[in-house]
């Protein structure tokens, strides 16, 4: 004797995660959920997929999903199934990746990662089952409540005025430019369910050849929460839920799409140092920086865009390189964009503690603000460096060593204002010694790949070191 | 092979270092340079990189590919944790290895961009709902960020446990050098991961029991790992005197700070102790006690208004505990915190 009608192979045969009667499911009778779930169970078990295939549960009456599918199955918080299965179906390429959710959770809660999904056309199918009600909470409103419609939390009905229109999901998401399939169907009675099984396959078809996003909106009946008979529950989906809520294929570009292969690649260490461009070190370990003291404390200061974090940066690089403990650490906030940039760098023998420059033992000043601001703070045995260029008057109360450098002109002369920065760095390191000038003629033919931009930098450099010389 | 990198990038360079599989995300200040640092590397890798919707989108993201058994992080500042919170608690309960790095930014609210440590209580003490804790990782410099960064990997995947780092804008923005080496990491086996073989067809991940005993037994497995934990993971970093007139303690960048006034100090003969805890869930509670002497007088240092000193405190019962913090995204300056330790020090010679 043939067995001509069986449940589908993809559940499991008894509900052993369900606590009890283990034989049924735990949806209320004359509910949609149960027959959705068995037109996926059939079109999964045909197609073969059941072993590819993950399920994203919801919260909501879709929640326990997992009791019934034998496959993979993961649950997500209230509305967030969308991105769980993002992060499933980046990580799993070959998966037919489901998220399962309901119309709270879908269109109210989650709607923003719902959207999300859907416009970076995730490998996914979604099935959103809209039975106009929150039903696992206890009946309340929901963006799909019909108008007039009555809830635990519209007891006299849904009012335009204060709860505004049902939200058509599918007709949205068609807007968008990357869904592959958005359909509405429903599972109320047979003609409806023979379109469904249709739009079912063809979306776990898509899934299988990885065609991108699928959206299934499923008109389903929830006669606890209407407060209907079955029948009439299914009856009210034709003759007024379906009037808000049209039938039909919204979008199907299932033949002109192809598969979108997104990598998720396990890689060697090598081919990570290439990304990041490592080169290996000088076998030589030892410091080779002969320093005025243990630590050298700096502060470069001036207008934003004047290469304040990139002077800074290229003294870090430069002492690092030899060997040094270095730190560099920029200024905050408001101060970034075109006022009194600022960054702190330390040079030390041993490890550094405080990054930040409090008393600085050169200060670095390119216009007048940095000077007045950072300028009392030096001590009386460092270094001030301004740029007199742009500073005509010195505060009184400076404890350093002062040092006029026309940085700007200087760097003017060499071919352009924005090398000011590397002209003050020939003049630090001529006085510090930290540094020859061949060592920055070398750093900056590193550093500057294009010859002419290299050449002004080159005179730059030059001409602060000779203006150190001269003072 | 060294680098000069700011702490933001090198978490991610720890990460790659990891094997870390895929990075979602969303942008904050200032935290940005890690989602910069990881769409840079991550995509041309051939790994996952995504910048969600919304940070809530990109902890989900990061539960479904934990699920599926890859090693996955994120990254974020306060206002953006606090977002992630729920997450993050879904994360814990369902068991779930991935890595979280927490910018720390000046809040509540909006707040500024500048450094704070106030997200201690959100980060350390949960934030999320329910009865979990996640471990959480203080690194103190951008060579250590980057270690940690490898190390959390490890620790997630060993506890089946969402790991945080906790740097703040100091440290994320700052730059050091960070010496790259391959280095031996240990991968979980993850037979409960959801896949596409048929092996999996059973493996269910949530953090749902609807039996209340079965809810129970569930909470009391985690918190048996959470003891373990305690008891093997928890560390500090011990700097200065053996027998200290002073301890000094904090973490992060104020930790590094009073390595500093540890230094001061010591120059003026004042026999000074840094404690600086790298793991402030589990807390180093042991290291405090054997440390610090009935009489000694504790400085501890936030850039809060009074949040890690609570679990000093829970440490050493009964102890006198001063606290100091700066706030608002100010850093003490050095000699501040040396006067501080120095009027502590007289406030005790007096008691």
């Amino acid at each position: 004797m043939t067995k001509v009608y069986q449940k589908s192979p993809a559940f499991f045969d008894t509900f052993e995660r369900k606590p009890s009667m283990q034989k049924t499911t735990h949806y209320c009778p004359g509910c949609g959920h149960g027959t959705l779930n068995k037109i996926i169970a059939d079109q999964i078990a045909e197609l073969g997929l059941q072993d590819q295939t993950i399920f994203v549960g919801p919260v909501g009456c879709g929640v326990f999903i997992y009791y019934y599918f034998e496959s993979a199955s993961v649950s997500a918080a209230h509305g967030r199934a969308s991105a769980v299965a993002t992060g499933v179906s980046r990580a799993n390429p070959d998966s037919i990746t489901i998220s399962y959710q309901g119309d709270g959770d879908l269109a109210a809660i989650g709607t923003s990662n719902a959207i999300h999904a859907a416009n970076r056309g995730e490998n996914m199918i979604v099935f959103f089952v809209n039975n106009n009600i929150y039903g696992m909470t206890g009946g309340q409103l929901a963006p799909t409540t019909l108008i007039d419609q009555t809830s635990a939390t519209s007891p006299t009905g849904r009012s335009i005025k204060n709860d505004g229109y049902p939200l058509r999901m599918a007709e949205m998401i068609a807007g968008l430019e990357a869904p592959t399939l958005v359909a509405r169907v429903g599972v109320n009675n047979p003609r409806n369910i023979r379109q469904a099984v249709k739009v079912i396959k063809r979306g776990l078809e898509i899934q299988r050849d990885k065609k991108g996003y699928v959206f299934i909106e499923v008109l389903s009946q929830c006669p606890t929460n209407w407060r209907k008979e079955p029948k009439e529950a299914c009856e009210w989906i034709d003759e007024v839920v379906c009037k808000q809520y049209p039938f039909g294929v919204f979008k199907d570009l299932a033949e002109e799409r192809g598969a979108v292969e997104r990598p998720c690649k396990r890689v060697e260490f090598d081919a990570i140092a290439d990304q990041l461009g490592l080169t290996a070190d000088d076998e030589d370990a030892s410091q080779k920086i002969e320093m005025l003291q243990d630590e050298l404390r700096f502060k470069f200061a001036g207008f934003g865009g004047q290469g304040i974090l990139s002077l800074g940066m290229m003294m870090a690089q430069m002492s690092m390189e030899r060997n040094m403990e270095v730190t560099w650490l920029p200024s905050y906030g408001t101060e970034m964009r075109g006022g009194v940039a600022n960054c702190s760098v330390v040079v030390g023998k041993k490890a550094i503690g405080s990054p930040a420059v409090d008393n600085p033992n050169v200060l670095v000043a390119l216009n007048r603000p940095s000077l007045d601001k950072f300028g009392p703070m030096v001590p009386g045995d460092g270094l001030i460096i301004y740029n007199s260029s742009l500073i005509d008057q010195v505060p009184d109360d400076l404890q350093g060593k002062v040092y006029a450098l026309p940085a700007t002109d200087l760097a003017s002369e060499a071919g352009t204002v924005k090398a000011a920065n590397v002209v003050v760095l020939g003049f630090v390191a001529q006085k510090t010694g930290m540094f020859g000038l061949a060592d920055l003629e070398a750093f900056l033919a590193d550093t500057f790949k294009k010859p002419s931009l290299l050449e002004v930098n080159l005179k730059a450099v030059k001409a602060g070191w000779d203006a150190a010389e001269e003072t | 092979m060294k680098k000069l990198v700011k702490g933001n990038e090198a978490v991610v360079i720890g990460a790659l270092v990891a094997g870390c599989d895929a990075y979602y995300g969303y942008p904050i200040t200032p935290a940005s340079e890690i989602a910069h640092a990881a769409s840079e590397y991550f995509l041309p890798l051939g790994k996952v990189f995504v910048q969600a919707e919304c940070e809530v989108g990109a902890i989900n993201m990061v539960f479904g590919s934990a699920s599926s058994g890859q090693r996955v992080m994120t990254a974020s500042s306060g206002p953006g944790i606090s977002l992630k919170m729920e997450g993050i608690s879904y994360l814990a309960g369902a068991q779930l290895p991935c890595v979280i790095v927490d910018v720390q930014r000046v809040g509540p609210g909006l707040g500024n961009i500048g450094p704070e440590q106030s997200d201690y209580f959100q980060v350390v003490k949960g934030g999320g709902h329910g009865d979990y804790r996640a471990i959480v990782l203080a690194p103190a410099s951008v060579e250590e960020t980057y270690r940690m960064s490898i190390e959390a990997f490890d620790l997630a995947d060993k506890w089946r446990s969402p790991v945080f780092i906790l740097t703040d804008a100091t440290l994320g923005q700052m730059m050091e050098p960070i010496d790259i080496r391959e280095v031996e990491t240990h991968r979980s086996e993850k037979p409960w991961a959801l896949d596409t073989r048929a092996e999996s067809n059973d493996n269910l991940v949530t953090s749902i029991y609807l039996d209340f005993d079965d809810m129970e037994a569930h909470i009391n497995r985690l918190h048996s790992k959470y003891q373990q934990i305690t008891d093997e993971e928890a560390r500090a970093e011990i700097y200065g005197a053996d027998v200290p007139d002073i301890v000094l303690t904090g973490y992060g960048i104020t930790g590094r700070m009073l390595r500093s006034v540890a230094d001061k100090l010591n120059e003026c003969g004042i026999d000074a102790t840094l404690i600086r805890p790298q793991t402030l869930w589990p807390f180093p509670s042991k290291t405090y006690q054997e440390i610090v002497k009935p009489g000694i007088p504790v400085l501890s240092v936030e850039l809060s208004r009074g949040q890690f000193v609570e679990d000093v405190r829970l440490a050493l019962p009964g102890h006198k505990v001063k606290h100091y913090g700066r706030v608002g995204g100010n850093l003490p300056e050095l000699g501040e915190l040396v006067e501080q330790a120095e009027m502590l020090l007289q406030e005790a010679r007096n008691d």
